[in-house]
């Protein structure tokens, strides 16, 4: 029984780490596509167009990533998280159908059109069609976001004899005060890796120097871009979230944070320390006073509840892990704001593009947004651990019961091998665009 | 509030079958009749724009199921549960083969590809038909072993296939001689489908052999469907209780006879688009045919002791479901826009549109 819960999570977690690498850049960078269209409306500059057909082909290849990897999503809910479906289906189902229905739809019908249609429609229809790419994306974000909220900070439900959930009231899971700000969060983290991308193949172009005249469109349009989402991660988004967590999952956001202990005269803020859960305090500490009350509660003596205060029944499962998830991704947006603000400076300056240091910066950054979003994710579902719904259902009373391990095992192994060669397949054609570079096309 | 969910289930997914069946289609005769370059882009090119958003039927079917039947979801979804995780991966590999061929220009590279593209096409047809022969068998709902349940009575596994392949085995397996037989039906007809579509789609030097091979294709279809009428009985005794009862059912099969019997008149029409159409009435026939005579089960119990799953036990809530018809009707009304303008923009043939070409 253990073992087969084991293998269901480590599937689910490995299938959904791996397919939200691709939606990430797809909802992000399907805006700076737009972005790109609309100016060469403007202004008619044919660069903007030719860098958005650049930029198209490496989201088509993404995009294919996604979906393929999206699809076994969908269905996992019911091969390995049966109990949960049956119980809860009636309830997330509904966003999770709306999501097939009304983003899905729209994403893959214009899709097609966006990518072989630029001479059927002319510039302005094709804009048009970029645009409800972007939205179908965006909604699909949203409507998952709503599915994931409700899991954290279940609304609008009734639970019968039987345990099942049932839904009465609709409105409630669109009102759930715990999804826009995630939403939001999560939709800048998905910007951050856009621009970041975009940034650092501008400045593998100019370090190249390679159509460096591409280079310099791309570098100034990633730290752009990527300065606005870094402020908007942490101020207002990441804060609100935070606090969700801190008023609605109070022993989460201890563990989140390292604090062990209630203290007296508002909370410090941890940078760096490692947790130690057998003697119940955090190691190495380097800490700054009260700075965490004042965030949480903008009062610098209020008070903070440490893990001590509650029931270690009720503790995450995988505290330590929560910790690093949580105060790798904060570190890495405190990174993020650092070097783009430089970069800014720079470009103000006009000496972006021949300062080496940020050029190459830039150039290597390129992992990081990947890996802050998926430490965020982290955070959020280690968070949520033992609760497949918060406080209401067990993690280990929602997989499927005749599912035994041997065959989870079977189709870990199978996701594992089949994404490695995915993984290499997009990075050897990502790569084979990237070096070709945009083409100027003749118009 | 049931039987509405369930005609739009079972409208869902018959679209998708007739619209993601001319991709499978596709893929088999790309398989076994496109040997020239030409050929293979005239395929491709027929499809290219078009399968993403033929799968996303699937992925609604599942959204769908899983909100208003999440019973059915939940046990069906996880007593198959190696074949769905299999038909995931064919999935993958024919969605990869079709994108990531054109990426490269190399012999070794395309072979491989086109290879994975039309196998995946071949095996994903198979799959799907023995799919719909596990629910017209019925499953060991509980897998009841002498009379005693081993889980809830609405849970049950299936391994792959068991030593006799026989569908009235005390231990059922996916694959058994009946499920194999609807299997082949699957291949079959959406060869034929798919043949249909590119005939519709393009200019292709292919056409012709295409009609051939669809003349010959419908005589062996025609022989498996009598067949499968035939053995239908010793597997379930009264399938066509509910034809009796309620006669106007009877246009489901009488379509399925006119897709069927109209398509030996394929080397004669005077429209590209007729025999999509006939195939299309073949495939809309014998999947309505075959829920109808199962209705209002949706999946049968073999054993005496647990109750088949039927579309009232399995559905979800009223609340839910009454609401649901709200956004749903207003999301069928944009997808049908989203076809009907993709279907404009491509419409006609689509020999030049240059699908992947990097
Ligand atoms: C580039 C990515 C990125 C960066 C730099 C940050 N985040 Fe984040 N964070 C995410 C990307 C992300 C995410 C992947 O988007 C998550 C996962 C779930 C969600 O909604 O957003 C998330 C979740 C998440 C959670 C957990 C919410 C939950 O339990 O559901 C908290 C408390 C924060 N974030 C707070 C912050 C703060 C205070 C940041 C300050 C620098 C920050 N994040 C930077
Ligand atoms: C892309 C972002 C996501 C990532 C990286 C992610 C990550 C994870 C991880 C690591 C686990 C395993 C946790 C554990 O077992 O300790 C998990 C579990 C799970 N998550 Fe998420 N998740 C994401 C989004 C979602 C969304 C949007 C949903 C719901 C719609 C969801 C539903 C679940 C479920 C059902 C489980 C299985 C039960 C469990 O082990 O907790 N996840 N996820
Ligand atoms: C367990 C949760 C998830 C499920 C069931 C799921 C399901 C899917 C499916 C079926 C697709 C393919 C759609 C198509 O064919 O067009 C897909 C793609 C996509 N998903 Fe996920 N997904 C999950 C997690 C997430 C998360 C956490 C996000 C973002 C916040 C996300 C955003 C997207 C987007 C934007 C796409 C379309 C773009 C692309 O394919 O790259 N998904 N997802």
């Amino acid at each position: 029984m253990e073992d087969m819960l084991f293998y269901d999570r480590m599937q689910f977690a490995f299938t959904i780490t791996f397919h939200y690498l691709f939606p990430q850049l797809t909802m992000g960078l399907s805006l700076i596509i737009v972005y790109f269209k609309w100016k060469f409306l403007r202004t008619k500059i044919d660069t903007y167009n030719d860098a958005s057909k650049f930029w198209m082909k490496i989201f088509a290849l993404n995009f294919a990533m996604g979906v393929v990897t999206g699809i076994p999503m969908e269905f996992q809910f019911g091969t390995n998280w049966a109990k949960f479906s049956e119980l809860t289906g009636g309830i997330i189902g509904q966003t999770l159908a709306m999501e097939g229905m009304f983003s899905f739809f729209l994403e893959s019908s214009f899709l097609g059109l966006f990518l072989f249609g630029e001479k059927l429609l002319g510039h302005k229809l094709h804009f048009i069609t970029g645009f409800l790419v972007f939205l179908g994306s965006w909604a699909s974000g949203y409507l998952i976001i709503a599915t994931h909220s409700w899991m954290q900070h279940p609304v609008g439900y009734e639970i019968l004899e039987n345990g099942k959930f049932v839904l009465n009231n609709f409105s409630a899971l669109f009102s759930n005060p715990w999804l826009l700000p995630s939403y939001l969060h999560n939709q800048a983290g998905s910007l951050i890796t856009a621009s970041f991308v975009v940034a650092a193949i501008g400045s593998f172009y100019i370090l190249n120097n390679k159509h460096s005249e591409f280079g310099k469109l791309f570098v100034k349009t990633g730290v752009i871009f990527g300065l606005i989402a870094s402020i908007l991660i942490v101020f207002p988004t990441g804060d609100l979230v935070a606090k969700n967590v801190a008023k609605y999952q109070p022993v989460t956001f201890a563990a989140m944070e390292g604090i062990f202990e209630t203290e007296d005269g508002g909370a410090e803020i941890v940078l760096i320390g490692q947790p130690n859960t057998l003697e119940k305090k955090l190691d190495n500490k380097i800490a700054v006073p009260n700075i965490l009350s004042f965030l949480t509660y903008q009062k610098w003596d209020a008070e903070i509840k440490g893990l001590n205060e509650f029931d270690e029944s009720r503790y995450p499962t995988n505290i330590p892990g929560l910790y690093y998830a949580y105060h790798i991704m904060v570190g890495l947006g405190t990174i993020f704001l650092a070097l783009l603000t430089i970069a800014i400076i720079q470009l103000i300056r006009k000496k972006l593009y021949k300062t080496k240091w940020i050029l190459w910066s830039l150039l290597f950054m390129l992992p990081f947004p990947y890996i802050a979003n998926t430490t965020g994710w982290y955070t959020a579902e280690l968070g949520r651990q033992p609760w497949l719904v918060y406080n209401l259902l067990r993690t280990a009373d929602g997989a499927s019961p005749t599912v035994s391990a041997g065959n989870t095992l079977f189709t870990l192994l199978g996701f594992i091998g089949l994404y490695l060669l995915l993984g290499l397949l997009f990075l050897i054609l990502a790569g084979k665009i990237i070096n070709k570079g945009p083409e100027i096309i003749k118009h | 509030m049931e039987l509405f969910w369930y005609i739009v289930l079972v409208t869902m997914l018959t679209i998708y079958v007739i619209l993601d069946g001319y991709d499978f289609g596709a893929g088999i005769i790309h398989l076994f009749f496109a040997k020239k370059e030409k050929d293979k882009k005239a395929i491709t090119n027929a499809i290219g724009p078009f399968w993403d958003a033929n799968e996303v039927w699937l992925i609604a079917v599942g959204g769908v199921l899983f909100f208003a039947f999440p019973t059915l979801y939940a046990s069906s979804f996880s007593g198959f549960y190696l074949p769905l995780i299999i038909i995931l991966w064919l999935l993958i590999f024919r969605a990869i083969g079709l994108e990531l061929r054109g990426q490269i220009h190399n012999k070794l590279w395309e072979t491989v590809w086109d290879k994975a593209f039309g196998i995946a096409s071949l095996l994903l047809a198979l799959f799907f038909g023995i799919a719909l022969g596990n629910i017209v068998r019925g499953v060991n709902l509980g897998n009841v072993v002498n009379g005693v349940s081993a889980y809830e009575p609405h849970f049950f596994f299936l391994p792959l296939w068991n030593s006799t392949f026989s569908p009235q085995a005390q231990e059922l397996g996916i694959i058994d001689w009946f499920t194999l037989l609807l299997g082949i039906i699957g291949v079959v007809s959406l060869s034929i489908h798919g043949a249909n579509w590119i005939i519709f789609k393009t200019n292709s030097d292919l056409n012709v052999t295409l009609k051939k091979v669809i003349f010959k294709l419908n005589f062996v279809l025609l022989t498996l469907v009598i067949v499968s009428i035939l053995v239908w009985h010793i597997i379930e005794p009264k399938p066509f209780h509910n034809f009796i009862e309620k006669p106007w059912l009877w246009i489901f099969p009488l379509l399925t006879f006119i897709g069927l019997f109209g398509l030996f008149r394929v080397k004669t029409f005077k429209k590209d688009g007729y025999g999509f159409l006939f195939s299309s009435m073949f495939l809309l026939g014998g999947l309505s045919t075959t829920v109808a005579s199962i209705f209002p089960k949706v999946l049968p119990s073999t054993n005496t002791v647990n109750p088949s799953l039927t579309l009232y036990n399995t559905a979800a809530d009223n609340y839910g479901l009454t609401i649901g018809v709200y956004w749903y009707l207003i999301a069928a009304a944009l997808v049908t826009v989203y076809m009907i303008i993709q279907y404009r923009v491509f419409k006609g043939k689509m020999d030049d549109i240059g699908y992947g070409d990097h």
